[in-house]
């Protein structure tokens, strides 16, 4: 055993049993809040992706709508912007469940 | 909401009612006064008077209410600055304002015979935009110009433009259309369970012993729910708070 090796292996893992034992350090929490809202609760994750989803489609459901309005194009723009609205919704989602994209 | 049901003499499951809009007496009908408008003024009244009270004191070792006050300061705090950054000291007024109206909505509303201002589409659609101009007014300030850029992720190639830029500009918009939808479908369910689940009560207790026994069944479902609730008003005004920090945070940052 040499000097600087106790019982409980090196000296800074016994300071840091120590420190938690006393609870001097904070337990190291994996992420941040944004991803304890995210697995709060597997209902509210299935909830927001179908939240996500439907909005993205009423958005470009209301967009497309509204430049056939104006443009008096009836079909053509509701059928690109419901296209792309889903797009849109996947991507969202994908937002929401995929990897972090950055730093 | 029991009580809702039961003053019912046919027994008809009635659970949209109780989202009724009434005009409180002679003056709140001259100026569309609801229910729901009091329940704002209760709810802001009740975090004002927290936080009054909570800091009169300015003990050192702080007493129960400003244990309370100071949690809530704390918690909100760190969320903006963690959501955030450093930059989110600028918007914790913000944020803390929005995050304890809408957790007193949530909270208020399950009092017995209160009002939910927040399973409103309109109330919540209204905050939503509040908090989608003022994060688009946050960046177009931080940045100028090179807002538009957030629209076309930098390395896509230029020839996808056509396709991407609608995508971004219609997923931009489409936030404050889930955030209003969220929260307000969310409460909207919830209530409407309780009105089912006390109709059920009601419905039961009207066919006699063997009803009255089996009642028990859907009163404990709602007493479970009740619990289930408490949980859902504190997550969704949570989660209403958290998505508006991140983003105040792609707003300040820009990607």
């Amino acid at each position: 055993m040499s000097e600087n090796k106790g019982p409980g292996g090196s000296f800074d893992e016994r300071l840091k049993t120590a420190r938690t034992r006393q609870g001097l350090d904070r337990p190291e929490r994996p992420n941040d809040a944004a991803s304890d809202a995210k697995t709060a609760s597997s209902l509210g994750v299935g909830m927001r992706v179908g939240v996500e989803l439907v909005s993205a489609l009423i958005v470009a459901t209301a967009i497309g709508w509204g430049l056939d309005r104006w443009l008096h194009t009836l079909p053509l723009f509701l059928v690109i912007f419901v296209l792309l609205g889903g797009v849109a919704g996947v991507m969202n989602v994908w937002r929401l469940v995929g990897p972090a994209p950055r730093t | 909401m029991a009580a809702a049901a039961a003053d019912h003499a046919a027994p008809t499951i009635d659970a949209l009612s109780q989202f009724k809009l009434e005009p409180l007496g002679f003056i709140g009908g001259a100026v569309n006064f609801t229910q729901a408008n009091l329940l704002m003024v209760i709810g802001s009244a009740l975090v004002l008077a927290l936080l009054y009270y909570g800091s009169k004191p300015r003990a050192v070792v702080p007493g129960r209410l400003q244990a309370a006050a100071e949690l809530a300061y704390d918690f909100t705090y760190n969320m903006a600055v963690e959501q955030i950054g450093p930059e989110g000291k600028r918007y914790f007024p913000f944020v803390f304002t929005l995050f304890f109206f809408v957790l007193m909505g949530n909270m208020l509303g399950l009092v017995p015979f209160s009002f939910t201002y927040t399973s409103h589409i309109a109330v919540t659609a209204a905050l939503a935009i509040l908090v989608i101009v003022i994060v688009t007014a946050v960046s177009l300030i931080e940045h100028g110009w090179n807002f538009f850029t957030y629209f076309f992720p930098s390395g896509a190639p230029v020839w996808l433009a056509p396709l991407i830029v609608p995508i971004e500009i219609i997923s931009y918009l489409s936030r404050p259309v889930s955030l209003s939808i969220r929260l307000f479908a969310n409460m909207v369910a919830g209530h409407v369970m309780f009105a089912v689940f006390a109709a059920f009560i009601v419905m039961m207790g009207s066919a006699g012993t063997f009803g009255i026994a089996a009642a028990i069944g859907p009163l404990a479902v709602n007493v479970v729910l009740m619990g289930f609730e408490l949980l859902v008003a504190a997550l969704q005004a949570y989660v209403f708070a958290i998505l508006t920090c991140i983003y105040l945070h792609d707003a300040v940052h820009l990607h």
